[in-house]
């Protein structure tokens, strides 16, 4: 007796299993996509021990508002915004915190955990005052164009600009670069 | 365009560090009941598989032919994109998987989520599961088991559309005629695993 051959899945009419939808992307790409870029955000803005737990804290709201996300969004901009926020949050905290004898809020000295490569670097750019050290970080970490940078550190677009030039002027005093041949 | 001074920054990307945050995410994430898919993947004598389980349970095995990629975006818009790669989650099925694949395992005791296979799909992958290890049924059987005799068809599409291959086990389907008949993993695949159960 013959059977009708079942149908193949390569046969069958288009399903939706068979096409990369046009929906949300699974989170984890985001991850992939933008890890690296909100790493060097926390690190420019907050003590290496401080970053990490900024960077999981940041993804960790990333993902509980990921399903909110309106399609079309830039992610990169949203993911640093929610990173800004959360920075801002430590320093508060670490505002309210009571000063223990001998360590300095802003800077913690913490030889204690994560290494990070290139840290005279990093401390360099942490070492900026405040809104450079923004600017520069948003502009040239994470790549944002001045008008969200202005956004972000509540300055016009103009302004923003500036304050990176300024930042990067006072890095290329604070660190200078061995000469090149 | 960075300057110069700058550059190490962002030509350094601190792979070790983002190795360990993702782990740290993949654990946060599940304690606070926001990771609604997790998956991995394993190797097996059928290729790499890709595992993928809601809160739930096992929701999604896929084969490399049916792309990884393809199959992780369907279940961000089927099921939700709050999705990151966190095998813990995923022991249980992995071990059960290794213990099937060694022979020292005739039956899954895992819990399924059947969210992905509806209405006369989901009916026949209940009856798929009545199937005992290193048997066969034909597609027929299984239509009039499913309680419509002509819808041997709908059956073969079922099986095609098996969210859950290996651990459901639609490979024991075979054509009445005695062929092997089609498979999701391939028919190498189907084939590998009728001998594996057979031996």
């Amino acid at each position: 007796m013959n059977e009708p051959e079942p149908v193949d899945r390569d046969h069958d009419e288009p399903q939706p299993v068979n096409r990369l939808p046009t929906g949300p992307k699974p989170f984890d790409r985001l991850v992939d996509e933008h890890g690296a870029v909100v790493l060097r955000v926390c690190r420019a803005l907050l003590s290496p021990a401080d970053a990490e737990d900024a960077w999981s804290e940041t993804f960790l709201a990333a993902l509980r508002a990921y399903p909110r996300l309106p399609a079309g969004s830039n992610v990169r901009g949203w993911l640093v915004t929610i990173a800004h926020r959360k920075a801002i949050d430590r320093h508060r905290a670490a505002a309210r915190a009571p000063i223990l004898v001998g360590s300095v809020p802003e800077r913690p000295t913490d030889a204690v955990v994560p290494t990070e490569p290139d840290t005279a670097l990093w401390d360099a750019v942490r070492a900026l005052p405040p809104k450079q050290r923004r600017a520069v970080t948003y502009h040239y970490l994470a790549d944002l164009p001045y008008a969200e940078v202005g956004a972000l550190i509540g300055s016009s677009e103009a302004a923003a600009r500036r304050s990176a030039a300024d930042g990067v002027a006072n890095l290329r005093r604070t660190y200078p670069q061995e000469a090149s041949p | 365009m960075s300057p110069d001074v700058l550059a190490p920054l962002i030509t350094h990307a601190d792979d070790t560090a983002l190795m360990r945050l993702r782990a740290r995410l993949a654990q946060e994430s599940e304690s606070a009941h926001l990771l609604d898919v997790a998956y991995r993947t394993v190797e097996t004598p059928v290729g790499t598989l890709l595992l993928v389980a809601t809160e739930r349970g096992l929701v999604r095995v896929a084969y490399e032919r049916e792309d990884h990629d393809v199959v992780l975006a369907s279940v961000a818009a089927r099921v939700s994109p709050r999705i990151l790669r966190a095998p813990a989650r995923l022991d249980d099925v992995a071990r059960e998987l290794d213990e099937y694949f060694s022979r020292r395992r005739h039956g899954f005791d895992l819990p399924l989520d059947l969210q992905l296979a509806r209405g006369f799909r989901r009916t026949v992958l209940e009856h798929l599961r009545q199937i005992g290890y290193g048997r066969t049924a034909s597609y027929a059987a299984i239509a009039t088991r499913a309680g419509n005799p002509t819808a041997v068809r709908a059956v073969g599409s079922a099986c095609a559309k098996n969210p859950l291959p290996v651990v459901v086990p639609c490979h024991r389907v075979v054509r009445s005629d005695g062929a092997v008949g089609q498979y999701v993993g391939g028919v190498e695949a189907k084939r590998t695993l009728l001998a594996l159960e057979a031996g």
